[in-house]
């Protein structure tokens, strides 16, 4: 168990519930302007929250996993997210800021420079939350390859073969450009840079890498254009819902999502994640570190909190569902719940907010107060990057000679990296 | 702002003085960005040193600034070029950050059209224009080699002959994806419950020899609707390209009657298209060095030379040409006697390549190094460290004018020799003298889109 439960705040657009963008105070004209980001930032910087995400696909929103619907009354259109993070980061300067970015159909060398240059303009405070694009017309959007019809119902209930492939093939090209960014980001050792004048040389070449990543749909060369960022390894958020994403966070990420919907999915879910890790080489720097979610909505009662919710669904003309728990309580009950997470041996929490600003604003001034009374917030004092405020620590360079190698150790040699970074093998 | 291609063109006497347009080019990953003098080279990847360039830029009432970018880094001798800056950020994500510490100035990036799909880069952009209130622009690249395709999917797809073919099909899908959602596709009406209007969004379905895209972009359209074009190809594919598509061109001729030749080319291209004449600006890039007498800059130009040419450097350049290890020369010395060894590929990758005859360019330089009495290195900072403008700030802001109002060029990338702080100096000095002559803005108007800075049809 730790002593310190870590928050991250979910933005996106108008808050998680479709008809959030309808509430009085809601911006719905804005969610295409920095300013109306930077606010709500700022807002979960002010309390001490850890990091926010923003929700990003390769597509346009839709219910449902078919085509693009063509519904009016939600909330449509998004700005490119990491793009949204880099424009926000000279606004701020200790919370961590944790764009979606899509592996299936992007570059993944574009990828991991522009995820180390969102650490570089972020002064260290960078992060990815890794998403694969399962979608047909997803696909059509760059027309190189056709996608069978997704079915997340087969596709968690493993009963229809194609369905299990098609999973374990997007995941697959997950893992794949998560280890072509991990490779990218320590692809120059941090003293690569040597400005010798008897010499004329700028660089050390000896010191930047090749990372001759050859996978099953992409190979990458490197080294990376960009020096290594300053977290040297920016955190690498994964959502999983079952085996297959499992097996990708517990292989390669710094932080997975899950989705309890109560306490015995809770203990089934992390008997799974256990069953993954088994079955996988993990290739992330530390530790998987385990938050749960919730889609958050606060009124003073939970009377009010429900009538609000009802309120919100009326509008909407049906009930919210999500794929995690939906909180419509009071602060101190979304607290209590918070606490027992973390008496369970979680180790933070992603908050959806159900209406933005609101229930930002009420995460920040009553749940945030409450939890930090409750002594679960403990920070490292000053915390100059993200992976030290996670508490994870500042990792090694996979290519930098060790001083003290240890016997057969060849840590330079490309086929030693090629065992790992596979979470299907 | 109309604009018609058909009115009687005015005598130089008659018309009205021409304004300066200048973009600031981030000093890059090649020899003439000094690194070797510690006052004033700083850290060529801190966000602080992209926020000092651009918030100097912006002070010096620029229109833009310009970034190239990096697919790879360059090897010579099949290692990693190790006597030149390198290491540079993502393109796209350092000018997100830009547009946060900066508020008029445009923000263009260089990005390939080769190694991207447009759904994807279009998006982008559109984020881009979003963000920044309406400043992006696209310096549009056609690289397609195999030593570049390594680090991308597709690795070398493309061929040489396609480039253009390609990048061309890749500006018209992108246009529409730019303009697929309806300008009043967002409703918002809170009480009627309609997020979107009416018909808000138009399905792009493109099918063509390079791509084939279906599907809705996720923008509304941006404050420029499409970012600015640039557009930097000098073959004869690379000006039609231009003169079909781009909106301004990052040109090599900065000489006066080279570039007089240029303009009267490219702009002459625009009326077959249907395009007025001021819907095209010509910016080539420039270096500068700056005196209180004409006296002491060429001694700065001269001391700038052989930072940016070092010994080392003056060999490294030579091997290109010569395609073989000349190590053993001495950079002070006469010029290899020995003829170039040719080779399929060249001993540089990942830059532009000279010139396709390494014997006859190698008998111009060894002529050239006799009349003149040049050693390597002297001959080295003759071709990779000559600077363009040098003089006083007076000088120089009268040499961009004379080129301006003579129709040699819309104004100039002007291009600092250090990281970040070369281009200060140059704000400082010249900018005023130019203000002065009523030739360059005063203030950047309120509000104002790249576009609309840089005079461009709207």
């Amino acid at each position: 168990m730790t002593a310190r439960f870590h928050l991250g705040i979910a933005l996106d657009g108008a808050g998680w519930h479709p008809s959030a963008w309808r509430e009085p105070d809601a911006r719905p004209t804005e969610l295409f302007d920095l300013a109306y980001w930077v606010d709500l930032v700022r807002i979960a910087e002010a309390a001490g929250i850890d990091l926010v995400t923003f929700e990003d696909a390769f597509g346009l929103q839709s219910a449902g996993f078919g085509g693009v619907d063509d519904r009016h009354d939600e909330v449509r259109g998004r700005l490119d997210a990491l793009l949204l993070a880099a424009a926000i980061a000279p606004h701020t300067s200790r919370i961590g800021l944790v764009p979606t970015v899509t592996t299936t159909h992007t570059e993944p060398f574009h990828v991991g420079t522009a995820t180390a240059t969102l650490d570089y303009v972020s002064e260290g405070w960078g992060g990815w939350r890794v998403q694969v694009s399962g979608r047909a017309h997803e696909a059509a959007h760059v027309g190189r390859r056709t996608l069978p019809p997704l079915d997340p119902g087969a596709v968690v209930a493993g009963t229809d073969p194609a369905q299990t492939a098609l999973i374990e093939q997007l995941f697959g090209e997950a893992a794949d450009t998560i280890e072509v960014a991990r490779r990218l980001w320590d692809s120059w050792e941090d003293d690569a840079i040597i400005r010798d004048e008897p010499t004329g040389r700028f660089i050390d070449r000896d010191k930047l890498h090749y990372i001759d990543f050859a996978g099953d749909t992409f190979t990458v060369k490197g080294p990376s254009i960009t020096p290594r960022p300053p977290q040297g390894q920016p955190v690498v958020f994964a959502l999983a819902h079952q085996k297959v994403p499992y097996e990708l966070a517990t292989a390669a990420a710094d932080i997975v999502g899950i989705t309890p919907k109560d306490d015995a999915h809770l203990t089934q879910i992390l008997g799974e994640l256990a069953d993954a890790a088994a079955t996988v080489t993990r290739t992330a720097p530390e530790p998987l570190r385990v938050w749960s979610e919730a889609v958050i909505l606060i009124e003073d009662s939970p009377q009010e909190a429900r009538a609000a919710l009802a309120r919100l669904d009326a509008a909407h003309g049906a009930t919210y569902t999500s794929d995690t728990v939906i909180l419509a309580d009071t602060a101190a009950n979304v607290a209590a719940q918070l606490l027992a997470w973390h008496d369970a041996g979680l180790d933070g929490v992603r908050l959806r907010p159900a209406r933005l600003p609101a229930d930002l604003v009420r995460i920040t001034a009553e749940v945030v107060p409450a939890l930090a009374a409750a002594g679960v917030l403990d920070r490292p004092a000053g915390a100059g990057t993200l992976r030290e405020r996670l508490g994870l620590g500042v990792p090694e360079n996979r290519y930098a000679a060790s001083a003290d190698p240890a016997p057969g150790a060849l840590r330079n040699d490309p086929a030693d990296h090629n065992l790992i970074g596979s979470a299907r093998s | 702002m109309t604009l018609t291609s058909d009115a009687p063109a005015r005598t130089r006497a008659e018309r009205p003085l021409k304004q300066v347009h200048l973009a600031a080019h981030f000093p890059g990953v090649n020899n003439t960005t000094v690194w070797r003098d510690n006052s004033t080279a700083a850290s060529q990847i801190a966000f602080s040193s992209f926020k000092h360039f651009a918030q100097n830029a912006e002070k010096g009432k620029f229109d833009f600034l310009f970034l190239a970018e990096g697919l790879r880094l360059r090897e010579h001798k099949g290692l990693i070029h190790d006597l030149d800056v390198v290491g540079r950020p993502n393109t796209l994500a350092v000018l997100a950050g830009i547009a946060a510490v900066t508020s008029h100035i445009g923000l263009v990036g260089t990005l390939s059209s080769t190694f991207n799909e447009p759904y994807e880069l279009a998006r982008q952009l559109s984020s881009l224009d979003h963000l920044s209130g309406g400043r992006a622009g696209w310096n549009i690249v056609t690289t397609f080699d195999a030593f570049h395709g390594e680090n991308f999917r597709r690795g070398k797809f493309l061929d040489g002959a396609d480039r253009y073919a390609r990048a061309e099909e890749f500006v018209a899908v992108a246009r529409q994806l730019w303009d697929a959602w309806s300008p009043d596709a967002i409703a918002a009406d809170k009480a009627g419950g309609d997020f979107l209007a009416e018909d808000a969004i138009g399905l792009v379905d493109h099918h063509g020899p390079q791509f084939d895209v279906t599907g809705f972009p996720t923008l509304p359209q941006s404050p420029q609707g499409r970012p600015v074009i640039v557009q930097a190809g000098d073959s004869a594919d690379g000006r039609g390209f231009a003169s079909r598509t781009a909106e301004v061109i990052f040109s090599r001729h900065a000489k006066f009657e080279d570039g007089q030749k240029f303009y009267t080319d490219v702009k002459g291209r625009l009326a077959a298209v249907g395009r007025h004449r001021d819907s095209l600006k010509i910016l080539p890039a420039a270096t500068f060095i700056l005196g209180d007498t004409e006296q002491e800059a060429r001694e700065r130009s001269r001391e700038t030379a052989l930072l940016q040419v070092s010994p080392q450097t003056a060999i490294a350049f030579l091997e290109q040409v010569w395609g073989t290890d000349l190590g053993g020369y001495d950079p002070d010395g006469p010029l290899p006697d020995i003829d170039p060894v040719s080779t399929d590929q060249g001993v540089t990758r990942g830059r532009v390549r000279h010139d396709s005859d390494p014997a006859a360019i190698a008998r111009g330089w060894r002529a050239l190094a006799e009349a003149e009495g040049l050693s390597i290195r002297d001959l080295v900072i003759r071709f990779a460290a000559t600077h363009t403008f040098v003089g006083t700030p007076v000088h120089v802001a009268e040499t961009i004018n004379r080129h301006v109002q003579e129709d040699a060029s819309d104004g100039f990338v002007i291009v600092g020799s250090s990281n970040p702080t070369g281009l200060d100096e140059f704000v400082d000095r010249v900018i005023p003298e130019l203000q002065e002559r009523g030739v360059y803005r005063t203030e950047y108007e309120e509000g104002a889109t790249l576009r609309r800075t840089l005079g461009l049809p709207v």
